[in-house]
């Protein structure tokens, strides 16, 4: 291990990219901009009327060029909004440079950052939609995960829902005096829904719906001496191929696509609304039901992010642990991915089902460790929830590991690589369609998969390495024709590497065996000791998986809770790369980003 | 079957070879035996619990052993709807109007435990507290999400429903409602300031006129 530590340090001793783009940004707009003195917080308080300004400096001048994130916090106490950009640099790694801009609550106007970045696009009209910040130039600031006519916006402090109880948990007791109530019998409706204080429906309500329908309108002139007509059409929400409940409206002009709108939302569960009311704990099983085919990553990055807010350590076992999870999640993910992407081209279900039986087994696995097959619900704070089990579906679990990892998986992938690859069909629909560039693919924020898959070598582990993966030999896969082909090749070649970080990782399992997996604090009286934000990402089979936390002093449940989902931010250059295909290509395309509606609309 | 099968006593003439082949049973058993046996389930998928219906009709859990691995994309099509997840009120109008949709005898089911009364997600402000709030759920399933097995379970509930109900009885043929084409159908729910369900306008007014009253 002593020579793994040397390495590790000798890559952080570069002079940090962070700290010279924060002194020269101070240098050069003295005026508005200021070191954020908050206890606890990093990063730079930016005058909003400059923040285009200090935005576009950062990305051209000082190679800050991916905005990673944008959100909004609600400081009830200050009267104030405040936008949050978390903005990388693709070339240098390392962390990210953060920006935060105030705005008045009662009129909080705040230049948009479409302009410099098309990525924020929908992340500022999620904004908007909860929070109520005016993105100033954003080319179209709509609601985006409530529908429109919706009252108010949820996710400010002073907003409460109709099943509102207290503002934080643990509640109080649900039957005071021995008389228990549940939450429909104290609501006049008997549902959750409450209305504006004496509204009464006039009808026009309906028209909500119909104007959802109509979708976009483009007036072009035919082509002369042929008639052809522009047509909308809504594919979903109730689509056997928008993977869920995911909506688009398309524009189509016989077959090929103008314009393609994505409607979602209809899996908005109020994610980051009932995250602010838990406490840290009672968050990690909400984070598995975000990106539900991968939640042992999901549960990495929630407890990353509250690791670095509370600063726990971690012990060595359950770093080993939870590589071994993590990995082999992105296992399941891409097999699960590669199904469906193939069931998109065409070859319905066959490839799917064998690649299901892989994913079954690795699902018994994390049953015999967690407790559920897909759920897990298995990282804690400074640990993870138990150790690994004796035995497996019967074996012994090393051994299991062993033949799964060994001989197994990699004979499975090699098969399906040679009956699938080069398969005609498959190369037909997808080389060359849906084709994204990599300035574009840096510019609309895409991650994972999707990024590298445009020639951008940018991976979390590598780039701002987290728990051991700096011990580990493997690379971040990169391919550079960013069409559907190389997205699917891509996710093969991770496969790859993920079956090689595994190898690394079971002697270290076998050497730690019997070391304690979890941290000394007992979870559930966790506390916040110092005021102040933490971000924690992680590299999720679907991209770069972000959670924002900001705390009070010696509090038990986080103020502002965010989740970066990188399948909702991937889907903003689904406009970008369909438009000029055919309509059955939108099918594939959508595949090949590869998103889960439980986290596009959390 | 060595034995012979009883003589049919009738006035139709039954020709000697065919004599052995004659079943009789009651038309509730054949047409219950063909229902049960051919459950075509919408394809439909909410969220997380999708994810296992799916591992529920693939390769190792296959409930096509049971008749029922024709998934429909279309409702005219499908018997069976399995709301496989949370309901959230920007998806309600659809699913009902879905329901509508689909041709009588259906059956829903409400997989999981967000679909029947909705699960760890019911205090969200976006979420339907189960959709039995809007259309009429034949079979709960329990889980968050419910493993294959157990929604299997529940489309053997399923069959065993079927199995009991009598075509005399069964709520689709009443023919004095024949003539009406509206029976069995929901009112779609509207999106206004938050959902609204059109039955309830006269208890939305009442809380409203209270409303003024205290201001
Ligand atoms: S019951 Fe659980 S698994 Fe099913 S949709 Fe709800 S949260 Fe997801």
């Amino acid at each position: 291990m002593s020579d793994l530590t040397a390495e590790m340090e000798q890559t952080t001793t570069y002079d940090n990219p962070v700290d010279e783009a924060l002194a020269k940004l101070k240098a050069l707009y003295p005026d508005d901009v200021s070191e954020d003195s908050r206890p606890g917080y990093s990063g730079l308080l930016v005058t909003p009327d400059k923040l285009v300004e200090v935005a576009t400096t950062l990305r051209d001048e000082l190679g800050f060029n991916y905005l990673s994130s944008v959100t909004g916090v609600d400081l009830i106490e200050e009267n104030k909004l405040e936008a949050v950009y978390h903005i990388y640099s693709i070339d240098k790694g390392g962390s990210a440079v953060v920006l935060h801009a105030q705005a008045d609550r009662d009129n909080p106007i705040i230049p948009s950052l479409v302009p410099v970045w098309p990525g924020a696009d929908f992340q500022e009209r999620e904004a908007y939609d909860l929070m109520g910040i005016q993105f100033d130039g954003h080319p179209d600031l709509r609601r985006i995960l409530m529908w429109d006519g919706f009252h108010g916006h949820p996710l400010r402090k002073d907003w409460r829902e109709p099943f509102y109880e207290e503002d934080v948990k643990p509640f109080g007791s649900r039957w005071p005096g021995g008389a228990v109530h549940r939450s429909e019998e104290l609501n006049p409706y008997g549902k959750n829904v409450q209305y504006p204080a004496g509204w009464v429906p006039t009808g026009e309500e309906y028209e909500v719906e119909t104007e959802m329908y109509e979708g976009v309108t483009i007036t072009r002139e035919a082509t002369p001496g042929l008639k052809t007509e522009k047509v909308t059409v809504n594919m979903g929400p109730q689509h056997p191929s928008t993977h869920g409940v995911f909506r688009m409206v398309i524009t189509l002009d016989g077959e090929t696509i103008l314009a393609l709108k994505p409607v979602m939302g209809y899996l908005h569960r109020n994610h980051e609304k009932i995250g602010e009311r838990n406490t840290f704990i009672q968050n990690i099983p909400y984070t598995d039901r975000l990106d539900y085919l991968s939640s042992m990553s999901n549960n990495h990055g929630y407890v990353l992010a509250v690791e670095k807010l509370m600063g726990l350590t971690v012990s060595e076992r359950a770093e080993w642990i939870r590589i071994l999870m993590a990995e082999l999640t992105r296992l399941c993910n891409h097999f699960w991915a590669l199904g469906f992407l193939l069931n998109d081209l065409g070859a319905l279900q066959t490839p799917m089902l064998y690649l299901y039986i892989e994913r079954e087994l690795i699902l018994d696995f994390f049953e015999a460790a967690a407790g559920s097959r897909m759920m897990c619900n298995y990282m804690r704070f400074g640990g993870v929830a138990y150790d690994l089990p004796d035995e497996v579906r019967g074996q012994p679990t090393m051994q299991f590991l062993h033949e799964l990892i060994h001989e197994r998986l990699p004979r499975v992938v090699t098969e399906f690589d040679d009956l699938v690859t080069n398969n005609e069909i498959v190369k037909v629909r997808s080389v060359g369609v849906g084709y994204l560039s990599k300035e574009d693919a840096i510019a609309y924020s895409a991650a994972g998969p999707l990024l590298r898959a445009s020639g951008v070598k940018y991976d979390v582990r590598k780039a701002e390495p987290y728990s051991f993966y700096s011990h580990l030999d493997f690379d971040a896969a990169v391919r550079y024709n960013g069409d559907i082909y190389d997205r699917y090749l891509i996710r093969l070649d991770e496969i790859w590497q993920s079956l090689k970080i595994l190898r690394q990782v079971l002697p270290y399992l076998q050497e730690t065996q019997g070391m304690s997996v979890s941290g000394e604090k007992p979870q559930y009286s966790l506390r916040s000791p110092n005021a102040g934000e933490a971000y924690g990402r992680v590299e999720n089979p679907k991209g770069e998986l972000g959670y924002y936390l900001t705390a009070k002093r010696r509090s038990g449940n986080p103020e502002r809770y965010h989740v970066r989902a990188p399948s909702f931010i991937n889907l903003t250059p689904m406009e970008r790369m369909s438009v000029g295909c055919k309509i059955a290509d939108v099918v594939a395309i959508l595949g090949s980003i590869d998103i889960v509606l439980g986290e596009v609309d959390r | 079957m060595t034995a012979a099968a009883p003589k049919i006593e009738s006035d139709i003439p039954i020709p000697h070879e065919l004599q052995n082949n004659i079943f009789i049973t009651s038309v509730d058993k054949i047409y219950n035996w063909t229902r049960r046996n051919s459950i075509w389930p919408m394809v439909f998928g909410l969220a997380c619990c999708a994810i296992e219906m799916i591992c529920a009709a693939a390769s190792r859990y296959d409930f096509a052993r049971f008749g029922m691995e024709v998934f429909r994309a279309s409702p005219r099509q499908a018997d069976l709807m399995i709301v496989s997840g949370t309901v959230t009120k920007k998806m309600v109008p659809t699913i009902v109007r879905l329901y509508n949709q689909m041709p009588e005898p259906r059956y829903v089911m409400a997989m999981g435990a967000c679909a029947s009364g909705g699960g760890p997600f019911k205090e969200g402000y976006n979420v339907v507290d189960g959709i039995d709030k809007f259309i009429p759920v034949d079979i709960y399933v329990p889980g968050c999400p419910p493993t294959p097995q157990a929604l299997i379970h529940g489309l053997i509930a399923l069959q065993q429903k079927i199995d009991n109900q009598s075509i005399l009885t069964a709520p689709w043929y009443p023919f004095s409602k024949a003539q009406d084409d509206t029976v069995g159908l929901v009112p779609v729910p509207i999106l206004g300031p938050d959902l609204v369900d059109v039955r309830q306008l006269d208890i939305i007014r009442t809380e409203a006129d209270k409303a003024e009253v205290e201001a």
